[in-house]
């Protein structure tokens, strides 16, 4: 089975912090991380390829310093890695975005399985995966947490609000990964310099064949941001302190009763 | 593209079996706001096998039309025969919006349909506004785990087509149209255009607990609470006043709660009537998910929590005193 993986670099948003001065994000020195759902999606690729033999390849879009994501997957279990950069890519909307990394996976070999995380950390829209299976016409199984192929053809779980689909698709096939039943794996010592000498294939977008660049960057996009703002905080209400907590306590229920909150 | 070629705001109405998902009426209520601001039509549309019965109900929502699509090969749901009728209808009537919502099934074909018709797709939204000068809806979703609100248009192509999180709207009572008319189209979505293939559906064990989307009084709580055993007051104060208790992620994450008792932006959008956040400091995460809430009392030892600048009621003090004297007064004052 030949498998591709599309995974991202993302700001760790557990270490975003908002200036209480200006409302605005600080974005220095908050680290960039591997989105972490792109984590499940490799370790779930890299089951299928010790359960069925093949390959994994792991592809990104983004700036050079994504080098580190991909050698991060390389060190895991990915046999290639591949880097798509370039000036031309900035701003992309997911419909840009899955544009050219479809054209990039057309290159590259005879995918069986793309595996894409259900979102990423700093976009959280989930629309790739399935874009990415538009641009192709392959067939897509979105929010899924299991896989294996059975007679040429994949049978996917999907985790659903109410319960558990299972899904036979057939490939080739775009799906999209939440939480798996097992946890990515941690590199070894050695996996880990081997991963760091490991040659990146780097392309830009003169290097994709037939790609219109009209639809890429945000040339491509069809949204655009209009403005970003960060949450706000609204004004305080009643304070409710008596002497004692207990007092607090009854005349919050005597005030929920009045306005028949209660 | 001529956007003015463009017309109506078409609502997506989820069904299954006959069920209308809840989220399909909130945005049928918000919607009508939008068609009526921009003067155009709205249409719920609907698709499945013998829906007779949700189409009628649908007709009581206030909707200008009804457009019903029927065929055995739309339930149970498929991404392939979703996305090739919508993407016909599309066609046909020319709508300006696509109003989805963002359930797991909503959320999986929007993108795909988008990328079809090579227009703009806005997913997990919370907030809703139509520019009557640009003509554009304008889509506010939170991004970067929450720290971010993005406002995002789609101001060059049609159909604007965008997915809304449950809980974000409340359903409103409306009258039915005069004339509103239910438009039967005959699409049928060859087979071997369907690539998919539903074997089984694993249903989640039925609980008896009440959904906590559906509460009308929410008792949340939060890192205050340090061991399990002390989660009883707040489910007897639940009981009490006929709500659900519901949690901030730490409390999933220690597995004391699932997933579907979390609130915010990664669990679920709750606007209860009331919202009782107990021993919860009022992380963005968190706020994002409950601020819509008619009326919300925070209690907590640290008169700085940001979660008091929310809440319409702040109780600075111990949970652990506070909230047995509450109980004791509401029940003596039912007695
Ligand atoms: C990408 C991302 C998504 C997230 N999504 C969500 C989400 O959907 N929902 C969510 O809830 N969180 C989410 N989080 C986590 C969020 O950032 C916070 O960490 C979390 O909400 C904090 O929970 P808490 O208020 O219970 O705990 P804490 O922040 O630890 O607050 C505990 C509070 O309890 C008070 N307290 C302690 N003892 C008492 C007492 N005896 N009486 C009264 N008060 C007391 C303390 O003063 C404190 O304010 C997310 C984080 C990230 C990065
Ligand atoms: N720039 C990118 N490069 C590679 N893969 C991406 C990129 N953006 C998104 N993806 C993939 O698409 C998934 C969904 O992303 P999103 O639609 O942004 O939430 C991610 O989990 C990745 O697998």
């Amino acid at each position: 089975m030949k498998i591709l993986v599309c995974v991202k670099q993302v700001p760790d948003t557990e270490e975003i912090k908002i200036d209480p001065v200006t409302g605005s994000l600080i974005r220095e020195g908050v680290p960039a991380i591997l989105n972490p759902l792109d984590a499940c999606a490799l370790e779930a690729a890299v089951r299928l390829k010790e359960a069925y033999g093949g390959t994994v390849t792991v592809l990104s879009m983004g700036p050079p310093q994504a080098k580190e994501a991909l050698k991060q997957c390389v060190a895991v279990g990915a046999d290639e890695a591949v880097l798509i950069t370039d000036r031309a890519f900035k701003d992309a909307d997911t419909l840009a975005t899955s544009y050219a990394l479809s054209m990039t996976a057309r290159q590259l070999d005879a995918f069986d399985l793309i595996v894409c995380g259900k979102h990423t950390l700093d976009g959280e829209t989930g629309q790739v995966g399935p874009q990415i299976a538009e641009h192709l016409d392959w067939s897509q199984v979105t929010h899924v947490m299991d896989m294996k192929v059975e007679e040429g053809k994949l049978l996917a779980v999907r985790e659903m609000e109410e319960g558990r689909e299972v899904v036979e698709a057939m490939l080739p096939c775009v799906v999209s990964v939440t939480k798996t039943l097992y946890k990515p794996r941690y590199p070894t010592i050695k996996s880990k310099l081997a991963a760091g000498k490991k040659e990146i294939l780097t392309l830009s977008a003169d290097e994709i064949e037939n790609l219109d660049k009209e639809r890429i960057g945000m040339a491509g996009s069809r949204t655009k941001v209009a403005k970003s703002f960060t949450a706000p905080t609204g004004q305080a209400g009643m304070i409710i302190q008596e002497e004692t907590a207990e007092a607090s306590g009854r005349k919050l229920a005597q005030i929920l009763l009045e306005a028949k909150l209660v | 593209m001529d956007k003015s070629l463009y017309k109506n705001i078409w609502v997506y109405v989820e069904q299954s079996k006959g069920t209308i998902e809840k989220v399909s009426l909130e945005l049928l209520s918000e919607a009508r706001k939008i068609a009526d601001a921009a003067g155009e039509k709205l249409v719920g549309l609907l698709l499945g096998n013998d829906i007779n019965a949700a189409a009628e109900a649908v007709c009581e929502m206030g909707v200008d039309e009804v457009i019903v699509v029927e065929g055995a090969e739309y339930e149970p749901y498929s991404t392939d025969a979703y996305t090739f009728a919508f993407a016909q209808l599309c066609k046909k009537y020319k709508p300006s919006v696509l109003f989805l919502g963002a359930t797991d099934n909503g959320k999986d074909f929007a993108p795909r349909l988008a990328c079809r018709l090579n227009t703009g797709a806005i997913a997990d939204t919370t907030e809703l506004y139509y520019n009557p000068e640009t003509k554009d809806v304008e889509w506010t979703k939170p991004a970067f785990g929450g720290n971010l609100m993005a406002t995002i248009v789609c101001d060059e192509t049609r159909p604007q087509i965008g997915t809304i999180r449950r809980g974000v709207f409340k359903v409103a009572p409306a009258e039915r149209k005069k004339d509103v008319a239910i438009i039967r189209e005959e699409i049928a979505t060859p087979e071997e255009m369907i690539r998919t293939l539903l074997k089984e559906f694993i249903a989640e064990k039925a609980t008896e607990e009440m959904k906590i989307e559906d509460a009308e009084v929410i008792v949340a709580i939060g890192r205050g609470v340090k061991e399990q055993a002390q989660t009883a007051m707040f489910v007897e104060l639940a009981n009490l006043l006929g709500g659900a208790v519901a949690v901030t992620r730490p409390l999933v994450d220690n597995e004391w709660y699932t997933a579907k008792s979390q609130i915010g932006q990664s669990g679920k959008m709750v606007s209860p009537k009331l919202y009782i956040g107990c021993g919860i400091s009022g992380a963005v995460q968190h706020t994002a998910g409950m601020c819509s809430s008619d009326v919300i009392v925070a209690i907590n030892t640290d008169a700085s929590a940001p979660i008091f600048g929310v809440a319409d009621y702040a109780v600075v003090g111990d949970m652990f005193e506070v909230v047995p004297a509450f109980i004791d007064e509401i029940k003596k004052s039912r007695q």
